[in-house]
């Protein structure tokens, strides 16, 4: 292309070109790694390909794949929700100790959800009303949470949850290793896909976390739209808190203790900038897939769990900061200007 | 050495023709660098350099502090430089104009070592000019003054001016008592009253700038770069930045300056180098040429820069203000614009015009006053309660308010309409691309394609982005900051035609505008704000320059209509 042609009124891209950019794109990059694996573990781990292996492998991911799809577009917005898993096992505890008095499990669970939007809720203020940054916030409503879970049942266990809801939870598709949650899964990933990248609230999901005050020139409803996610946040995880009870039939104040990290660290394997407006949830998904799969396979060759976690986080590292890496030694430009010190404006 | 190479240069470059004799290279460390590997220039008048110069009586023209020679810069598919050539002289201000996307932070960008060039060559004084990184280019002797000042706002003047290089004292510790003392030092040298203990933080764009220019001094730069300096400043402050240029200059520094504004080239560049399509076009003195040629060859064809003005009879009031306060920053300001009306507000940046029109599209909130739109009171809540009054606003900063640099072209344009673009809930590109394409087509916009990275685009077609965001709207009031702020002559034409037409159209327009002629030119009246109050209201038959200037300056207080 030459000079002349940028001349010219610039058009929308060919549907080749655009296509192009996809199979360039991170997402296909890190699909194809997540291939690879499958590919290579099935070939080389005994058990591996086989129906139970994904079956487990499911069930595990299946809160980590919940609670990541709000924090997908909490990242991209540049906020941070790190009172999940504390809302998880909140939620846990109060399904808990509410069917233990007598309450349906039903009405239980629901209780637990209208908590999980409270709790959200809070967040959500205290970033957009109080205007303090997401990470000092949630860090502490993770103490919140966490410890209002075990103020309730203390060290206790709530068990014995009626049978016909834990089968239900561990149920699968006849003659696959997929379990029925996942269903609810795939229509919920959807929600969260379209919303995310075909309405305009998504389009401001990105404006918001790239330059959140020319979101707001724009006309932008930055704060509601803040709020709202965090919201969502709560309610995911504390839906989350719901399977996690059901599917160990066990509801304790420390369950899912850390597994926030889990969904941030898939968040970014996923493709997610932690710094905010750039990311997809296909990647996300893709991304959590890839670190459960990995995990499962080398759990069955026998690798001790430390090794485990080390690949885990070379992992997360090698996908976050490798792009980097690579547009660096192609020589790429650097674009001037977004953050301060960067560049020049024209 | 090189602070003895000012003092010595100074009286040579005091001269502003070519015709006036005096001493070349001062220093005998210079003409080593420079005799050998400075053949005669590729430009302007062939420069005859014997190895005699520095010593022996002067030459008629000094060796040039800079040279660049067939620079190419490719990024990918896009050919940002196609073959640029550039020299500037030692005691030298040389003015670099073009269209918008002509190539010109490119190259300033290679100078400053930001990018590296894809062939090409760069001396400085005759010895090749390769930086890798800023940092390089600023050891070489090359300062670079953004048309965005890039100060740390949490740090001192004193401290931004040392960056990179702060001064120690005892024990390798840094010494902020050298650092103030260096930089008021500095400060009193251009004659600048900024205190160096301030941070940066709330520093007016101009005496960031200012700011900016101290640091390049503190360096004893061979070479001063500014990119569109001026875009961002009013008169006043024009002319205390051109002193200090020009002091510059007269201590012997090759300054490079680039501007959209003739007026300005004109009043302080001694030759001019036209590029286009990334070329270099043609060098000439500047008391040798006149706008129309510099245009022509820009462009490529003559530009009417005349201001169009249909003739059109304003209708009802749209938009009203009154007694608008929010404290410390305006206070009782009233205006009121019709349909098909060109409003336009002059003033000092700083005097409250933009935070007005930021406060009746909702930005910022007000203390007192009301907004009527059609005569109903807006409530205070937000721009998007403002843009569903039909309200748009153009804001003033463009990369920070106005354009999202990381998001595509497409995705800018259709952001203010993403709501109405959308079908049952669902916004897909197609909508996108269509909206985009159409107002990119309008405005000329020179990019790769509707998914090129707004950031990439140059200072004059971001702002493009900007106005295509805005228009798409289609709004009834126009509130419009700075409308033509960095954009060249052809568009700049392009766009005054265009809010004339949407004035025609029914549009009521609010322009701001630092530019005199401009605010002259296109309004039907006149509003001049001082110190956050409205000093004057002018019919366009009244509005001349004397008469706004004194409103601006607040020296005189004439009656509010
Ligand atoms: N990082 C980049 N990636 C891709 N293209 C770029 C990049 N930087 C500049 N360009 C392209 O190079 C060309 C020249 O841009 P440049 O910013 O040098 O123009 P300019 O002369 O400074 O224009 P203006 O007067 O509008 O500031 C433009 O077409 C621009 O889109
Ligand atoms: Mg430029």
């Amino acid at each position: 292309m030459t000079v002349d042609q940028v001349r010219t009124v610039p058009a929308a891209p060919s549907t080749r070109t655009r296509l192009t950019r996809v199979l360039l794109g991170r997402d296909a990059a890190i699909t194809a790694l997540l291939v690879a694996v499958v590919l290579v573990a099935s070939l080389t781990v005994d058990n591996f390909s086989t129906a139970t292996t994904w079956y487990f492998l499911f069930l595990d991911v299946f809160p980590i794949l919940l609670i990541a799809l709000p924090m997908t577009l909490l990242v991209i917005a540049a906020q941070i929700d790190l009172s999940v898993a504390s809302m998880l096992g909140l939620s846990s505890v109060l399904v808990g100790a509410l069917y233990e008095n007598g309450w349906p499990l039903a009405v239980a669970a629901l209780v637990a959800l209208v908590v999980g939007a409270v709790g959200g809720a809070l967040n959500g203020f205290l970033v957009t009303v109080v205007g303090l940054p997401s990470l000092a916030v949630t860090i502490g409503t993770l103490a919140l949470f966490r410890g209002l879970a075990v103020g309730i049942l203390g060290t206790r266990a709530v068990t014995g949850f009626p049978s016909g809801a834990q089968d239900l939870v561990s149920a699968h598709f006849a003659g696959t290793g997929i379990p029925v949650v996942m269903a609810l899964f795939v229509v919920l990933a959807l929600a969260f896909g379209v919303v995310l990248h075909a309405t305009p609230t998504g389009r401001l999901v990105y404006a918001a976390g790239l330059n959140a005050e020319a979101a707001r020139f724009a006309g932008g409803r930055v704060g509601r739209l803040t709020f709202w996610l965090f919201v969502a946040s709560g309610v995911m995880s504390a839906l989350a808190g719901v399977y996690w009870t059901l599917r160990y039939g066990s509801a304790r104040g420390d369950n899912a203790v850390g597994l926030e990290l889990s969904v941030v660290a898939a968040v970014l394997v996923g493709g997610v900038s932690i710094f905010g407006g750039r990311g997809a949830l296909p990647g996300v998904v893709v991304g959590v897939l890839l670190i459960g799969a990995l995990r499962s396979a080398l759990r069955l060759a026998d690798v001790s769990s430390d090794v485990i976690n080390v690949v885990t986080g070379v992992l997360l590292i090698a996908t976050v900061v490798g792009p980097g890496l690579v547009a660096r030694a192609r020589g790429a430009a650097r674009r001037p200007g977004t953050r301060p010190s960067a560049g020049a404006p024209g | 050495m090189v602070v003895n190479r000012f003092t010595i240069l100074k009286g040579e470059a005091m001269a502003e023709s070519d015709d006036e004799p005096g001493p070349t290279s001062s220093h005998p460390g210079a003409s080593a660098d420079a005799a050998p590997a400075t053949p005669a220039a590729p430009l302007g008048p062939a420069a005859p350099l014997g190895p005699a110069a520095p010593l022996g009586p002067s030459t008629r023209t000094p060796a040039p502090t800079l040279v660049v020679r067939g620079l190419v810069k490719h990024f990918g598919p896009v050919v940002a430089l196609a073959r640029a050539e550039l020299e500037v002289r030692p005691g030298e201000i040389h003015a670099l104009v073009g269209e918008n996307g002509a190539g010109k932070s490119t190259l300033v960008k290679l100078l400053a070592g930001v990018y590296q060039p894809t062939a090409g060559q760069m001396l400085l004084d005759g010895a090749p000019l390769e930086p890798r990184t800023p940092a390089d280019a600023r050891d070489a002797g090359v300062a670079v003054i953004y048309q965005e000042p890039t100060l740390f706002p949490d740090l001192s003047v004193a401290e931004n001016v040392f960056m990179g290089r702060l001064l120690t004292g005892r024990g390798g510790l840094v010494s902020r008592k050298a650092m103030r003392e260096r930089t008021r030092e500095l400060l009193a040298t251009l004659g600048v009253e900024i205190d160096p203990d301030r941070p940066a933080l709330g520093l007016s764009i101009a005496d960031q700038q200012l700011v900016e220019i101290v640091k390049a001094v503190s360096l004893d730069a061979k070479l001063l770069v500014m990119d569109e300096p001026t875009a961002a400043l009013s008169g006043v402050e024009v002319d205390r930045l051109f002193a200090v240029a020009r002091q510059l200059r007269d201590r012997g520094a090759a300054v490079v300056f680039i501007s959209h504004r003739f007026d300005e080239i004109f009043a302080l560049s001694d030759r001019i180098t036209v590029m286009r399509d990334g070329e270099h076009v043609s060098t000439q003195d500047t008391a040798a040429t006149d706008t129309a040629t510099i245009v022509r060859q820009m462009v490529g064809r003559a530009v009417d820069t005349m201001f169009p003005r249909t003739e059109r009879t304003p209708g009802a009031v749209v938009l009203e203000v009154q007694g608008l306060t929010r404290a410390g920053t305006f206070e009782g300001v009233d205006l009121h614009v019709r349909a098909g009306e060109i409003l336009g507000i002059a003033g000092l940046v700083g005097s409250g015009r933009s935070e007005v029109v930021r406060a009746v599209f909702g930005i910022d909130r007000y203390d007192s006053g009301t907004v009527r739109v059609d005569g109903r009171v807006l409530a205070q809540d937000g721009p998007e309660q403002a843009m569903r009054h039909g309200l748009a606003l153009v804001p003033e900063d463009r990369r920070r308010q106005g354009l999202h640099t990381d998001l595509s072209v497409a995705r800018n344009v259709a952001l203010t309409l993403r709501r109405r673009l959308s079908r049952g809930g669902i916004l897909t590109s197609g909508a996108e691309y269509r909206v985009a394409h159409e107002w990119a087509a309008t405005l000329q916009v020179k990019a790769r394609d509707l998914d090129a990275v707004a950031g990439t685009l140059s200072g004059g077609n971001q702002q493009k982005v900007v106005l295509a965001k805005w228009l798409s709207t289609t709004p009834r009031v126009l509130l419009i900051d700075e409308p033509t702020r960095g954009i060249d002559v052809g568009t700049k034409a392009e766009v005054h035609r265009l809010l004339d037409r949407l004035a025609g159209d029914g549009v009521a327009v609010v322009m701001i505008s630092s530019e005199l002629p401009e605010v002259l030119g296109m309004s039907d009246r006149v509003l001049v704000m001082h110190e956050g109050r409205v000093t004057a209201v002018l019919d366009r038959a009244d509005a001349d320059p004397e008469t706004v200037m004194s409103a601006a300056t607040g020296t005189v207080r004439s009656a509010v209509a």
